[in-house]
């Protein structure tokens, strides 16, 4: 839509000067402009509140540069001075500037006066870009690479159907032509060499056999006491546990590709005992600007999927996309919690992170490629024992384990201590 | 032969009982009520579920609960749509903010997490601020009361704020232009927003006049110091700087005109320099400052008011004849003595509600130029006048009364002439109460104002004059509810809202240039008061030969608040019920108490002692009579009650607004007559046994000096400590070995000089037994109500308490003696009883006890699952969730400080307190484990408390600081009896604590090595 205008416009443009503008346009380009670190100039400077399509914070800018001459009949060094102090253009009365200022809700644009004649040409560049063709190919791709890898699943189970067929025929004709050839035997009065006389069948000798017995069915006792055990161990342990969640956020998009740091959205994990579900607002810090989905998909999390899931956020948020807009109608988002400890545990995860600076990911696993957030860890009580008793106690640089690491490393002898030497196993430690 | 012999079973078996005889094959001798849960034959018959339906339902349902156990529970989180920046989850904020319920002030720190207010702290920035008391700590879960007004009413009907505003305001317009008056009757608010604000009401609405009302009036007080000094107040006391402290009734440790005296006086009793306080106490019933008083002298009433003239008369130099005994007269005449010799060392108070006697202590404390005597910065805290309120109970049944609108006031309930009140009431055409629950008087007005919690309010309160304190709120407003002053604004027509007029009044009238911003923070404001204090002579002669011919007509009934309940307007806080009283150590319930020669004269004695054969304790019931108004109360006897005396205590008998359950005890407002707390009565014994919840059934100590002990300041200035506080001996091999020695320990020691080692004091001369640290614990550590049932079962579960101990002979010394002069079998049967029984004036000694976290400890090795262990930083652990209920280690425990949970206190309907409703449990601290049923529990020295200041230096990578540790209970002692800290750290004062001569253990000779010190108690006992 936007793109089919900004071609009109240029349609439009070409009747009147279109020769004019092109030779401007060009020998400027020509001379210094480059798209190219217009796009990371923009993507530094601009992103956060502009794109190039898309009315965001700030105005959708493809072409701003020829709008602005054709409907306002603004020239490149209105757009310099815009851009270097806006808030001084409105102060001084310029009448475009102030309408701009109050259709984007009196949000004053903040001043770049650093971005030199170049750099500002080299954006300008960048959005005088026309816009690319949707890229399909790549997705389909992916989608196509995708599917023989499930065809050759299929096919295992295709090609095992079919043995077991073939194996079913083959007995069902032996049986056949036993049956046919007793038959002729019968027909012809051949005698068939009688059976053996039959000896105790092997059930009954050892049934008979009273020890065998004993010692199969405690045998049999034990396997089951074995495998009742572990399967009386196992409940309430949920290692794997991965529920569908409200909003299917992948840990592997954010932390994974994009690379964002754990702990800019669990940032209470630094200095609480909670990790912390990031609040929405924190989705919004990055969200407001990115309302679609453009990484690699697949045929189960399409791009559509993907771009609901962010109308979900939109939605429990309250953030209407198309304005621009909170509307102040939230809901809240019930999100199932993964990692449940029981009451009893106390757990503090400002104790293992910033202190211990353990990795999230030596509890956590490898979250960042986790499409569906699991539990990893069993989370039992003798994995925590094990790694208290493994781990030694990171003691550099904190001024309070000077006195303590130097008595305790001469009382036992050693060099580095594990948590467990520092008392990291007495019950009261974990259970008040 | 062996058929001939019968065997029987029982006596009444043997003696073969004519009735008992046919049913003694029954396999049950009584009827078993079957039919209770069979339902009656008739329907059973008619019902088509056979035996076998029910075996299937039963094991479809078994196994169904099974399967289901099987899953775990989805649990969901919900974050924050927009997380607030103050708020991380898992982390405490803290509020500075201050109470001024019309009955307790004071300066407090508000702990909240994730938002909810969940512990009340002292501000120890506050220097002026007196700390949190019990109720003041308990304060917080008043904030989740299940029977707060959610909303405004009108005629009982919930409706809207504008509604009710609208209507309100309306009538006001027509009230003033009719010429009617209307009455603004509140608590004491202390505010000086408000009082400008109710100025500009009155200058609105002119027929408006404002009352305020103390349900427990301080009227005569107020009125002496008025007279003296021009301003309707009360003398503020700092008893630290008094060396010679003589009180008549005065409860200055309880809440004698306001309370928060305790922490001065606790300081000026530790021993220092070979100097500490001497107290000598006059009263009546057997109160808190009696039982800390070096010198107790019950008196009556009228002998008190004799006292008080002898002795001023004796200050003056003069003489005076009164109807005193000789040996009475010789201890006022030694006081006045000490009081001239003291000088300005000395301070006199009394609690009289008699202005006269008011008037004389002023004029004494003046005379003797007393430094604890402040009348500069006078304090605030009550303001209600008797005559005010006397005169408008007759306007209002004149008919001349346009509008009564009530704040925080219940007097359907407090007032003693209630009846009065209530016909006056009806005859008045707006009513309005502006409170928190539907209480008495809800019912008897038409608008009824839902207002927040204090925890939820803006305000501000000028505690002392000069020194003001901030209200902000902890928490967004749970329901629709509206300040009073918001209300008052609403109907003077403005659009301001009170916290915006409150911050503009402070900054132009308060702060001085100040910032706001940091008197938020910091909770209070104080301006040097360079106020010339004018003081009026005035004419005594007439006080003193009124207070000289004062005269007992019989019984003298005394009424007095119990430092659990107050004045009676937290009766529905369940931590408060349940707080064992410092003296009688009863909860839920108040009582009659009584000398036990009055009780024998009157046949209200038990002989049995008053326990039953479950161990519960009983009383008589007694019909008490004041002036044709009769009530009947439970009696207790009470050591050290004056004879020709009884005390009763305010604050119970509430029959609205509170849970049937904690509708306990008698209402003692009735017998208030004339707003004077004595009250000559008559008394006779009624029909019927009490059933008293009593925590502490043995009173005496029995000469056991080693447990409480104890010396007078004469010889701790004279003697070695080796004399007063020798060491333990214990025999090993025949021979006396010191008990630190090591060859009589019987376990290796542990090397505890690394890291952490936390260790208690408990100073028994600074502990004044105000419980204040019971009700810390109590909110710190999720400790369960379990009603009076189970505490009359002794299943209490405290984690700490304070034991409190009478003295048989007059003195604990005397005890001692006594007991080491026993001698023979004969002697020790007669002996040993008879020091069970408490003298009638003894000793008292308080000492709190929690888990004294033996490092040898007892409980330890006896637990069969480990649940229970020792840690290197001296803390005893209790492992809930190991704990399987054997009991063992309680039974092993020398100190009786483990407690059991026979049942599952909290979402249980058997046991309706605050654990048993969504809202109160949001008082619940989240980083202590709610104990299930089964499990033992016991202090754990605040274990969450310490590892959270631990985390907390190294997460910011230094040393823990010096005096960083911190107890729920050592925080809430504001007298500095409990100290707690790191013995490893040489600059914490616990060290000092530690090396003290006066610091020992209790029950040292078990070899339990706790890590919970006593300091000895000291007595000046020094005849001056």
């Amino acid at each position: 839509m936007i793109h089919s205008l900004s071609l009109n416009l240029f349609r439009k443009s070409r009747t009147a000067g279109f020769l004019i503008l092109t030779f401007l346009a060009s020998s400027l380009w020509a001379q210094d402009a480059d798209p190219a670190k217009g796009k990371s100039l923009f993507n530094t400077n601009c992103a956060a509140c502009h794109q190039l399509d898309k009315k965001m914070t700030g105005p959708a800018l493809r072409n701003v540069e020829t709008r602005l001459s054709e409907t306002e009949g603004l020239d490149r060094t209105w757009l310099y001075a815009w851009i270097r102090n806006s808030a001084g253009m409105i102060k001084s009365g310029d009448a475009y500037a102030n309408k701009i200022y109050t259709e984007y809700n009196n949000s004053a644009m903040t001043a770049f006066p650093q971005l030199s004649d170049t750099e500002l040409n080299d954006i300008l560049a960048y959005t005088a870009q026309p816009k690319a063709a949707p890229v399909t190919q790549a997705t389909s791709d992916v989608v196509g690479g995708g599917v023989p890898s499930t065809g050759g699943a299929d096919n295992n189970q295709i090609l095992l159907a079919g043995l077991a067929l073939l194996f079913g025929l083959l007995a069902i004709g032996l049986f056949m032509v036993r049956k046919t050839l007793h038959r002729f035997a019968m027909a012809n009065d051949i005698d068939l060499p009688v059976d053996k006389p039959k000896s105790t069948p092997i059930w009954i000798a050892f049934a008979q056999n009273q020890f065998l017995v004993l010692v199969t069915a405690i045998f049999f006792l034990l396997a089951s006491g074995y495998f009742v055990y572990g399967f009386l161990m196992q409940i309430g342990i949920d290692q794997g546990y991965e529920p569908v969640q409200p909003i299917h956020y992948s840990h592997k998009i954010h932390a994974g590709e994009n690379k964002i740091d754990c702990n800019y959205c669990h940032s209470s994990a630094r200095v609480s005992k909670h990790s912390g579900i990031p609040s929405l607002n924190i989705c919004m810090n990055c969200h407001k600007s990115i309302y679609e989905y453009n990484g690699p998909t697949t045929a189960e999390y399409t791009k559509d999927f993907y771009d609901n899931e962010i109308k979900k956020l939109y939605k429990a948020v309250g953030w209407d996309d198309a304005n621009q807009v909170y509307t102040g109608k939230t809901q809240p988002v019930k999100w199932v919690r993964i990692h449940n400890l029981p009451d009893f545990a106390y757990f503090n995860h400002s104790q293992h992170v910033t202190v211990a600076g353990i990795e999230c990911q030596t509890c956590h696993g490898p979250v960042e490629e986790m499409e569906i957030m699991s539990q990893y860890a069993p989370l039992t009580m003798g994995w925590c024992i094990n790694c208290h008793r493994e781990t030694n106690v990171k003691v550099t640089d904190n001024a309070y384990y000077d006195k303590i690491h130097d008595e305790l490393s001469k009382k036992y002898g050693v060099e580095e201590l594990t948590a467990a030497q520092m008392g990291g196993l007495e019950c009261g430690k974990c259970h008040y | 032969m062996s058929t001939s012999k019968t065997y029987w079973k029982n006596i009444a078996d043997l003696a073969s009982n004519p009735e008992l005889d046919p049913k003694r094959h029954n396999e049950f001798v009584e009827h078993i009520p079957v039919d209770e849960f069979l339902g009656d034959k008739e329907t059973l018959d008619q019902s088509d579920t056979s035996r076998r339906d029910f075996l299937k339902y039963v094991g479809f349902s078994t196994a169904a609960a099974t399967l289901a156990a099987c899953e775990g529970p989805v649990i969901k989180s919900i974050p924050y749509v927009v997380q607030p920046e103050s708020i991380v989850p898992g982390i405490a904020n803290y509020y500075a903010t201050s109470i001024a319920n019309g009955y307790d002030f004071a300066s407090i720190l508000v702990k909240t997490r994730e938002g909810r207010p969940i512990l009340i702290n002292n501000n120890s920035l506050d220097a002026t601020g007196t700390g949190a008391n019990a109720r003041v700590n308990a304060s917080v879960l008043d904030l989740y009361d299940s029977k707060r007004l959610t909303a405004p009413m009108i005629n009982g009907v919930a409706s809207s704020w504008e509604v009710f505003n609208t209507d309100i305001a309306k009538q006001l317009e027509v009230l003033t232009t009719d010429n009617k008056a209307i009455v603004l009757l509140t608590q004491t608010f202390a505010s000086p927003s408000m009082f400008a604000l109710v100025n500009e009401f009155k200058s609105k609405f002119p027929t408006a006049k404002h009352i305020t009302y103390d349900a427990i009036s301080q009227s005569s007080a107020l009125d002496a110091f008025e007279q003296r000094y021009g301003i309707r107040a009360l003398a503020d006391y700092d008893f630290s700087k008094a060396l010679m402290i003589v009180s008549v009734a005065a409860d200055f440790l309880g809440d004698w005109q306001g309370g928060g005296f305790d922490s001065g006086y606790s300081k000026s009793r530790i021993p220092q320099n070979g100097m500490m306080s001497k107290h000598v106490q006059f009263e009546s019933n057997m109160s808190l400052t009696g039982a800390n008083a070096d010198q107790r002298v019950p008196l009556t009433p009228a002998q008190q008011k004799q006292v008080l003239a002898v002795l001023y008369a004796k200050l003056k130099g003069t003489s005076l004849q009164t109807e005193l005994p000789e040996n009475i007269i010789k201890i006022v005449n030694q006081t006045a003595k000490a009081l001239l010799k003291s000088g300005s060392n000395a301070v006199v108070v009394t609690g009289l509600d008699d202005v006269n006697a008011q008037a004389l202590v002023l004029d004494i404390n003046t005379m003797l130029g007393s430094k604890a005597y402040d009348p500069s910065a006078p304090l605030m805290v009550r303001s209600g006048s008797d005559a005010a309120l006397t005169s408008l109970v007759s306007d209002m049944n004149s008919g001349a009364v346009g509008a009564v609108i009530m704040a925080g006031v219940n007097p359907s309930y407090t007032l003693p002439n209630a009846e009065a009140f209530n016909n006056g009431l009806a005859k008045v055409g707006l009513t309005a109460s502006f409170t928190l629950k539907a209480d008495e008087t809800a019912a008897n007005v038409n608008y009824l104002g839902a207002v927040p919690h204090y925890l939820e309010s803006w305000g501000d309160v000028e505690r002392k004059a000069g020194h003001f304190g901030l209200i902000q709120p902890t928490i967004r407003p749970l329901f629709d509810t509206m300040q009073f002053q918001d209300a008052l604004l609403a109907w003077m027509g403005s659009t301001v809202k009170y916290y915006d007029y409150l911050k503009t009044y402070w900054t132009s009238n308060i702060l001085n240039g100040a910032t706001w911003n940091e008197a938020l923070h910091d909770g209070y404001f104080s301006k040097i008061n360079n106020n010339a204090v004018m003081s009026q002579d005035i004419d005594l002669t007439s006080c003193v030969s009124a207070l000289a011919s004062a005269k007992d007509e019989g019984m003298t009934l005394t009424l007095y608040p119990k430092l659990g309940m107050g004045d009676g307007q937290q009766a529905n806080n369940p931590w408060l019920q349940e707080f064992p009283d410092p003296l009688t150590r009863v909860t839920w319930d108040n009582y009659l108490t009584m000398a036990i020669s009055d009780a024998k004269a009157l046949g209200l004695f038990m002989e049995s002692g008053g326990t039953d054969a479950t161990g519960g304790l009983n009383g008589l019931y007694a019909e008490v009579n004041v002036n044709g108004v009769t009530i009947t109360a439970p009696v207790i006897i009470q050591p050290g009650q004056a004879k020709g005396t009884v005390g009763l205590s305010f604050g119970y008998g509430r029959s609205a607004g509170v849970k049937e359950e904690l509708q306990t005890g008698v209402n003692a407002y009735p017998l208030y007559q004339g707003f004077n707390a004595n009250q000559t009565v008559s008394i006779k014994a009624a029909e019927g046994v009490h059933e008293f919840a009593c925590v502490q059934l043995h009173n005496t100590l029995m000469g056991r000096g080693d447990i409480i002990k104890e010396t007078s300041l004469e010889v701790f200035n004279t003697k070695s400590a080796k004399e007063w506080n020798p060491m333990t001996m214990v025999s090993l091999n025949h021979v006396e070995t010191p008990v630190d020695s090591p060859e009589v320990d019987l376990w290796d020691e542990f090397d505890r000089s690394i890291g952490h080692h936390f260790n208690l004091s408990i100073d028994l001369n600074a502990c004044t037994g105000c419980g204040a640290c019971v009700i810390a614990c109590h909110a710190e550590n999720n400790v369960p109500v379990v009603g009076k049932e189970e505490i009359r079962r002794s299943r209490d579960m405290h984690w700490l308490r304070i034991d409190r101990y009478y003295s048989s002979e007059t003195t604990f010394e005397g005890d001692d003696q006594r007991k080491d002069d026993i001698s023979g079998l004969s002697d020790s049967m007669t002996g040993f009883g008879k020091m069970e029984q408490p003298s009638e004036n003894p000793q008292v000694a308080f000492q709190p006890i929690m888990c004294q976290h033996c490092n040898h400890a007892p409980c330890e090795t006896v637990c069969p699952v480990a649940a229970t262990s020792h840690s290197k930083q001296g803390q005893n652990h209790m492992a809930y969730n190991r704990c399987v209920g054997t009991r063992y280690c309680a039974n092993n425990c020398p100190y009786k400080v483990r407690r059991f949970n026979w049942f599952l206190y909290n979402n249980n309907d058997q046991f309706d307190y605050h654990m048993n409703d969504d809202l109160g449990r949001m008082v619940i601290n989240p980083d202590v484990t709610v104990r299930s049923r089964g499990v033992m529990e016991k202090c754990s020295m605040c274990i969450q408390m310490t590892q959270k200041t631990i985390l907390d230096a190294k997460r910011d990578g230094r040393v823990a600081k010096t005096d960083e540790f911190r107890t729920a209970c050592s925080a809430a002692c504001n007298n500095g009896a409990l100290v707690f800290g790191d013995i490893n750290d040489k600059a914490n004062t616990i060290v000092a604590k530690k090396e003290d001569e006066r610091a020992y253990y209790l029950l040292d000779h078990v070899g339990t090595k706790p890590n919970v010190m006593y300091q000895v108690k000291v007595r000046n006992t020094n005849e001056v």
